[in-house]
């Protein structure tokens, strides 16, 4: 059984993977990253909170032309997941335009992105086509 | 005239494009002497040099030593692809302070062949995964976790735009037809780096790069630099008849950065600081955009070009497929747009840019833009914008208006 590592620390796994934003405890506003102020209102207290699984995609790409050792092509897009905007890639979808869809409804997927030398897996997310979609 | 204005005295672009036997000095020396034989004065003359060139190596001490060393104070900024834009602000504001009566404003950039600009860096994973950087991560995350290249960001921009106004068209179709715009107008303009008429089948039937943007529909690397010369409205007084006439006004120059907003860790907003810029100008000028005769905007990405229509109050809010559809934007109609041929055919020599389309605007302001000259042109916009952010607007009026 190889062990596991999230891809970025804000993807938090177990049984219900999810993302965990540091959300400003003043004005709400959140963060993926750790900040000493929020970019918003300055407040300096953060709570980590989860972020849902769900969203639509508010926007996309499909990458044809990228850095020399990243896999093209790929979907990159932003999704609203109630209010809050995720950047991730659309996945587990054929990659041209007439699958991928404006405002099409998607869920939070896992997938295996790498595997290191001591045979722990990178454990990254993306978003996938919701069922019924 | 009026005490407080800051005029452009002489301004003048490179040729843009392939310039394999000279460095950034040598361009930045022969747009700066250009622009200084434009407005009739010398090196003696200027009391401050703002300089910028982005990606290296050059800073304003070297284009000094290349055509005059005088001991005046150099600022060499840089603001992603508002640094021509910046140098031009920093001597506007030095002017404007009090501290000289001209200043010199130069930007440079070597880029053919670059590529991509972001996100070149070929990627390797670890042997062992350790956690590092700002979200621990383990391995690269460009193409994992969405992308950093320009096209697929500015696409994304394009994009949300048609999603937040339920845009049901032809995306790609409409994109397209936006470069194909700009490329007719290029046909125009000797000193773009691409001057082909490109049809729309030759666009969309181009190298995809980042869909919507195929690489005919990306501002195009090349190489280039443009200079101004400033002058305070006293010292312009004391100057020729002439260069009283060519001389330019600076209706309104503003530079913003991105204030916060929900999404812009994910993906920059290009929109917000955008609109920001164009109302200050606005309001400083006491003008609005049916004033306007001509705009010079950030096309970096036919994608970019769209949501600008709209970041600048050209159209009614979420109109920027309208106005795009009914021709206004074409060199022909009422809100000619990009008449240079814009980023994707005229070039993108990064920290040129945000003086070069400046240059443009007054070209036709001067009336000497020749075989495209925007007739009677009075007053036009230029805009350029950086990622990161930054915003540079500046509002442009004919000496004689």
């Amino acid at each position: 059984m190889p062990t596991q590592i999230p891809l970025v620390d804000y993807l938090e796994l177990g049984d219900a993977p999810h993302l965990v934003a540091q959300e400003c405890t003043a004005c709400g506003a959140r963060y993926f990253d750790r900040r000493n102020a929020c970019a918003g209102c300055f407040g300096t207290e953060f709570r980590s909170v989860p972020v849902g699984t769900e969203g639509t995609l508010r926007s996309f790409t499909i990458v044809a032309h990228a850095a020399p050792g990243v896999a093209t092509p790929f979907v990159a897009g932003v999704v609203d997941v109630d209010g809050t905007s995720v950047k991730s890639n659309i996945i587990n979808i054929p990659p041209d335009p007439e699958h991928v869809r404006l405002g099409m409804k998607v869920r939070l997927a896992t997938l295996v992105v790498g595997t290191d030398d001591a045979g722990t897996d990178a454990i990254g997310f993306g978003f996938e086509p919701a069922e019924g979609d | 005239m009026a005490a407080d204005d800051i005029w452009i005295l002489g301004i003048r672009m490179t040729k843009f494009g392939k310039h394999p036997d000279r460095d950034t000095i040598d361009l930045a020396a022969e747009a700066s002497m250009a622009a200084l034989a434009d407005g009739g004065v010398t090196m003696a003359d200027i009391g401050i040099l703002a300089f910028g060139n982005l990606r290296g190596p050059s800073t304003g001490q070297m284009l000094q030593k290349q055509i005059g060393q005088t001991g005046i104070p150099v600022f060499n900024v840089a603001n992603a692809c508002a640094t021509g834009a910046t140098a031009l602000r920093t001597a506007i504001m030095a002017i404007k302070a009090g501290e000289c009566e001209m200043g010199l404003a130069v930007g440079v950039e070597k880029l053919a062949g670059a590529g991509l600009l972001s996100g070149n860096a070929a990627q390797s994973d670890v042997n062992v995964y350790e956690p590092s950087g700002r979200v621990g991560e383990v391995a690269p995350l460009d193409g994992r976790i969405g992308t950093v290249t320009m096209p697929g960001v500015f696409a994304q921009v394009g994009m949300e735009y048609l999603y937040n106004h339920d845009y049901t068209g032809a995306e790609f179709e409409l994109f397209a037809r936006i470069s194909q715009k700009n490329h007719a107008h290029s046909t125009l303009n000797p000193l773009a780096a691409y001057t082909k008429e490109m049809s729309l089948e030759q666009i969309m039937g181009d190298v995809m790069i980042a869909y919507p943007n195929t690489r005919s529909m990306c501002s195009a690397n090349c190489d280039g630099a443009a200079a101004a010369v400033l002058v305070s409205d006293q010292k312009l007084r004391t100057l020729s008849a002439r260069q009283q006439a060519r001389a330019i006004k600076i209706r309104a120059s503003v530079l913003t950065s991105d204030p916060w907003q929900e999404a812009c860790q994910v993906l920059p907003d290009v929109n917000t600081l955008t609109r920001a810029a164009a109302k200050q100008a606005y309001e400083a000028a006491g003008v609005g955009p049916e004033d306007l005769d001509l705009v010079e905007l950030h096309d970096c990405f036919a994608t970019a070009e769209l949501v600008h229509y709209d970041n600048l109050g050209l159209c009614a809010p979420g109109g920027a497929v309208d106005l795009f559809e009914s021709g206004a934007t074409n060199r022909n109609g009422n809100m000619p747009v990009n008449v240079s041929g814009g980023l994707e055919s005229k070039g993108h020599p990064i920290a040129a840019t945000g003086i070069a389309n400046v240059w443009e605007v007054c070209h036709h302001l001067r009336g000497e833009a020749g075989d495209r000259q925007i007739d009677g042109a009075r007053m036009g916009l230029a805009h350029v914008i950086g990622l990161g952010s930054a915003c540079g607007v500046h509002i442009l009026e004919s000496a004689s208006a």
